[in-house]
């Protein structure tokens, strides 16, 4: 049978050339990057070349401005909880968005119990962010705002230079969740005016278990975890060397790379939409039709439920995703496509295609021509189906 | 997550469609939830002669669904009526923990339908 992966937002593959340049930080270059001898030299130097790379990626000023971390996570966490710690005396208040991910939302929402006073800022259908929200919103007690670069569920892009130029004039920070863009989109913090960014090894080919942080030089940020005095005094612990030197080759690749493969993927995406819109009545794309991630196909079809969808997918080698409750461990339909608007019962009837690397056009077809037969079937079984369309999809 | 029995009902579901002139009719659940469905019986003599389903949810919604319809198909009413939703688990080898509660309405659905029947039978002899 053949087998299709489409569900890249949730996980990638490690590229070989990052593999084959991490494998020597296990066997050989074991010392540690703190260490005095000969040992430690390899070790330090795989970091600090890692921290260049990526620093290079994304247009950072000082190869310093990069901290590594464990995950995206871990880098959003810090990000927030950090700059709202060490400048509370400026003032209690932070806005971010209402479709950012979890590692957001909810370090938000403990800032909440804190005693912060977080807005959370709304967006229009397609998912961009109200500019107009955030100026009424910013006064002289904020002390950040966090928006993302992109959204990974409906691959709506933001406006982050003129969120930038809208923060600063009030003179708060603006802390980036990159994640979602990473290997697909050029991020430019200095152009763009980003305090600090998140940033995923895994979305760009790299390996699991590592992240960073870009922290522009100046900014006020606590320290995330006290010990040795590693990563700047901000983070200490023994450095996840190959992890990160996997991150660095996965960032080199990615910026020597990622402007041919974002539009093979542009390609392939806009074929994916229209070929699915076309041959399903009933059917409608999530997230913005142009500012859209290259590898972002979200769609929704009405009268049916996602995972009955996925797991049709999956009987037929295709592995994708769903933003319905069914999938969630919380019971609870996407809070990204509440945000935008669509009802429970749609956002339990969408899917999402993520692409990658090893996706071919003919996978994209083979998708598109399972499809329609997946949505009638489940369809003809549906008590919400109206009767005009049981015989015809 | 799910056991090979439910993906069995799922792909191949027993009874999908509707019974035109059904002697009861029971639907629960509702699409805000995620999960909905409609079954339908044909009774004759004090016995399920004829069940259908029609289910908007996820697999286990699905396959509780077909699994209720094998098991209620020729019971007598009383029989019928005493159909758990644990009884339709079990006989499934099982459901996920999250989805006992939400999408393990087949016996919900049954109960309903043959209380419409009784409410029928009576509104007719009236």
């Amino acid at each position: 049978m053949r087998k299709v992966y489409m569900d890249h937002t949730a996980g990638m593959p490690v590229d070989p050339r990052v593999l084959e340049a991490m494998t020597p930080y296990f066997e050989k270059f074991y010392g540690n990057p703190s260490s005095l001898h000969s040992f430690s030299q390899e070790a330090r130097k795989g970091l600090e070349n890692a921290r260049e790379k990526v620093a290079n990626l994304v247009n950072a000023e000082k190869r310093e401005e990069i901290l590594f971390t464990s995950c995206a996570t871990e880098s959003n966490n810090w990000a927030i909880r950090g700059i709202a710690a060490r400048n509370e005396k400026l003032g209690k208040h932070v806005i971010t968005t209402s479709i950012e991910h979890m590692s957001v939302m909810n370090v938000c929402k403990h800032l909440m119990k804190k005693g912060f006073k977080v807005s959370f800022l709304p967006v229009d259908e397609y998912g961009v962010v109200d500019l107009e929200a955030l100026k009424k919103e910013l006064t002289d007690e904020t002390i950040l705002v966090s928006v993302m670069y992109a959204n990974g569920e409906i691959g709506t892009i933001e406006p982050i230079k003129e969120v930038s130029e809208i923060v600063h004039s009030k003179n708060a920070y603006l802390h980036v969740d990159a994640t979602a863009a990473m290997g697909q989109l050029e991020i430019d913090v200095q152009k763009e005016g980003i305090d600090s960014l998140t940033l995923s090894s895994n979305d760009m080919y790299g390996p699991k278990g590592v992240g960073a942080l870009y922290v522009k030089r100046g900014t006020r940020l606590e320290p995330l975890i006290f010990g040795g005095g590693q990563e700047y005094g901000l983070r200490s612990g023994t450095e996840n060397l190959p992890g990160i030197v996997g991150m660095g080759k996965a960032a080199e690749l990615t910026k020597a790379e990622m402007e041919m493969e974002s539009k093979r993927l542009s390609r392939l995406r806009d074929k994916f939409i229209k070929g699915l819109l076309e041959k399903i009545s009933y059917s409608f794309l999530n997230g913005h039709p142009t500012r859209r991630l290259p590898n972002n196909v979200a769609v929704r079809f009405s009268f049916i439920e996602g995972e009955s969808m996925l797991l049709n997918l999956n009987m037929a080698g295709v592995a994708a995703s769903s933003g319905s409750a069914c999938t969630a461990k919380t019971l609870e339909p996407s809070h990204v496509l509440r945000a935008i608007g669509l009802k429970h019962e749609e956002a339990h009837g969408s899917l999402l295609f993520t692409l990658g690397k090893q996706n071919s056009e003919e996978d994209v077809d083979y998708v598109v021509s399972l499809l329609p037969d997946i949505v009638k079937r489940l369809r003809a079984m549906s008590p919400l189906t109206p009767k005009e369309l049981r015989e015809n999809v | 997550m799910y056991s090979e029995k439910v993906m069995e009902h799922f792909r191949n579901p027993r009874n999908v469609g509707e019974i035109p002139n059904a002697d009861g009719v029971g639907t629960v659940g509702n699409p805000v939830c995620g999960d909905m469905m409609t079954i339908y019986i044909k009774v004759k003599d004090n016995r399920i002669k004829d069940i259908k389903f029609k289910t908007f949810g996820c697999g286990a919604a699905v396959a509780t669904s077909s699994m209720i319809t094998e098991l209620a198909k020729g019971k007598t009413l009383e029989d019928a009526l005493k159909i758990t939703r644990k009884d339709v688990a079990d006989s499934l080898g099982g459901l996920p923990p999250i989805k006992m509660h939400c999408s393990n309405l087949a016996a919900d659905a049954l109960h309903e339908a043959i209380n419409d029947y009784h409410k029928k039978q009576e509104a007719k002899t009236k």
